[in-house]
């Protein structure tokens, strides 16, 4: 059992250690380097040597890359390129932001999500599971920009309810926080929502098909406590790795809706270093999000693997 | 247990029957639209065709007009040339990458399964939309970028697929008499497991077709993806944003039509009952 475990957190640690390699030699393979980006037309020979040397470009990669990777661990990501400002300044505010988003979406999501596939489940092959069923797959195969452009029209243009954008402020209070992030947090939750109902259903509706069900069923138990009691403790390890999995896919998600609604996030925030080529940002932002995804598929791992007996006695 | 009540097996075919009809359609219109493009657009798309940005629907131009006054629908149309070709190509790549390694993986196992699978898993740990952004920010932004990016980054995920897929089939006894019969590499891969694997790589196709209209779409839709004058559908809900506070239409049209084709690819893929309930578009 700790073996796996063990092997599971190498693991873990390997992937974000590539990650970090992937990110640094993805903006290293760009035709010329970070000072000519910078400076752009306007670069000289001169200029650009000049600024290589101040940014440290003409030490050989790998020791920049153990120097920045050094940097990271003491919350030194450097310098922004077209701000001039100390990157850990610019991320603090908006790595808050990105996290109230995603913790506000997943707090409305994964238990809506959870009941509403249980009950398609619960029901399946009814009327219920079926609309639900139509419902879930449509939204779960639209992309984030149709239902935030469609909630933006409906809620802040015709019907004045909700303001278009979220252009949230440290000085907001909680009333007027909570109203610029509802349609943001609900155009999330809809897609986390669906995806999740969705691969919820699917999963206790395969149980349901085990004989231990049947034979439940065959002995007179109600329905609905073959599918929230005799079910359900079997499915709560896939179950919670389903949820980690969607939580996960929040990291892309946010960045599409961040946009939408010029929301001040990371996502914002590295979509506009990616079109500054504000290399340094972008490695930095880059960096975060794979890690936080990382961890969250651990997670995901990691609570299947309590919940399944069978995992822990077979590898351990 | 549903499948045990008089009547669901039936119903249930039934559905998938509509499912599968209703999702060819829909994909089918949108390849002829793309097929036929030039022919069937009413206007040159980067011509001008309204003095006023956002001009209402009427019979000059059919949708109305976009932020600039050219004809929407004109420019929905070349869009979804676009978008379909840079989707098709990308699938095409990931599908070629990643079905001949998994295929090879599961031949060969030992050595080269364990690099390619370790390999996979590393990519497959990445969020997709973020590996985009930084070779879009390495690289620059171009139509030949795109399918790269898009093409590697499904390339894991068709690769697992194809190794699961092909493990099941090299234990078989025709295969193993191809393999004492002393048959070479690529025609165990391509004559002895690609025939048996076929049908569920076309389904893992049309997934993964979904997959990539989105994620390209979504690089567009960040300004990151096909650059103005041309568009794609992400491109034109894109640059038709700003008519949204004054209840244009123009970005809620695009905005359909990639939801239309991304839902109908998977109503077939539901139908064909393959999908691998763990893959995300993430």
């Amino acid at each position: 059992m700790f073996a796996f475990l063990l092997r599971r957190l190498a693991l873990a640690g390997a992937v974000l250690w590539v990650v970090s390699l992937l990110v640094f030699v993805g903006c290293e393979i760009l035709p010329g380097d970070v000072a000519e980006v910078a400076l752009g037309q306007y670069a000289t020979p001169e200029s650009v040597q000049a600024l290589r040397v101040q940014l440290g470009l003409n030490r050989p990669a790998p020791e920049r890359y153990l120097g920045w990777l050094a940097g990271i661990l003491h919350d030194d990501w450097g310098r922004s390129l077209t701000t001039k400002t100390p990157i850990s300044e610019l991320l603090s505010e908006r790595v808050r932001n990105t996290a109230t988003l995603a913790g506000a979406t997943t707090l409305i999501a994964v238990p809506l999500a959870l009941g509403l596939g249980l009950l398609m489940a619960l029901w399946s092959g009814g009327l219920f599971d079926r609309i639900a069923s139509i419902i879930v797959l449509a939204l779960s195969a639209t992309p984030e920009f149709l239902i935030g452009t469609v909630a933006v029209l409906f809620f802040a243009v015709k019907l004045h309810w909700l303001p278009a954008v979220a252009n949230v402020d440290p000085t907001f209070g909680f009333t007027q926080l909570a109203r610029a992030l509802l349609l943001p947090v609900a155009t999330l939750t809809l897609v986390v929502t669906a995806q999740i109902a969705r691969m919820t259903r699917a999963t206790v509706t395969n149980l349901l098909d085990l004989p231990f069900i049947e034979m439940a069923t065959l002995k007179g138990v109600p329905r609905w406590r073959v599918v929230f009691v005799h079910a359900l403790v079997n499915v709560a390890g896939p179950l919670a790795n389903v949820v980690a999995l969607n939580v996960a896919y929040l990291v892309s998600g946010v960045v599409v809706v961040e946009t939408i609604f010029a929301y001040p996030g990371m996502a914002r925030l590295m979509v506009d270093a990616v079109e500054a080529r504000d290399l340094p940002v972008v490695q930095a932002c880059a960096l975060l999000f794979c890690g936080a995804y990382v961890l969250l598929i651990l997670a995901a791992d990691l609570v299947a693997f309590f919940f399944n007996p069978r995992i822990r006695s077979s590898v351990g | 247990m549903t499948a045990l009540e008089p009547g669901t097996l039936v119903e249930h075919g039934e559905r998938r029957r509509w499912s599968l009809m209703i999702g060819a359609v829909v994909v089918g219109f949108f390849v002829l639209v793309a097929l036929l493009g030039p022919f069937v657009m009413p206007h040159d798309p980067t011509a001008f065709v309204s003095d006023n940005a956002f001009s209402p629907a009427g019979p000059a131009a059919w949708l109305g007009a976009d932020y600039l006054g050219r004809d929407l629908l004109s420019r929905l149309v070349d869009g979804t040339r676009i978008t379909i070709a840079m989707a098709l190509a990308a699938t095409l790549l990931a599908h070629l990458l990643g079905g001949t390694l998994g295929l090879l993986a599961a031949i060969r196992n030992g050595i080269v399964d364990a690099c390619l699978s370790r390999l996979a898993d590393v990519l497959l740990s990445l969020p997709k939309i973020i590996v985009g952004l930084v070779a879009v920010a390495a690289l620059g932004s171009s139509v030949t970028v795109l399918i790269a990016v898009a093409g590697m980054v499904y390339a894991s995920g068709v690769f697992r697929v194809a190794r699961a897929l092909g493990s099941d089939i090299v234990v078989m006894d025709f295969v193993r008499a191809a393999r004492a019969r002393g048959e070479r590499l690529p025609w165990m891969v391509f004559g002895e497991v690609l025939p048996n694997v076929l049908l569920p790589l076309a389904t893992d196709f049309a997934l993964r077709l979904s997959f990539a209209i989105l994620f390209m779409s979504s690089l567009s839709f960040l300004g990151l993806g096909v650059q103005p004058p041309k568009a794609d559908w992400g491109g034109l809900v894109r640059e038709n944003l700003s008519g949204l506070s004054g209840g244009a239409l123009a970005p809620i049209f695009p905005a359909l039509a990639i939801a239309a084709v991304t839902i109908s690819l998977n109503l077939i893929v539901d139908a064909l009952g393959e999908r691998r309930y763990q893959d995300t578009r993430a």
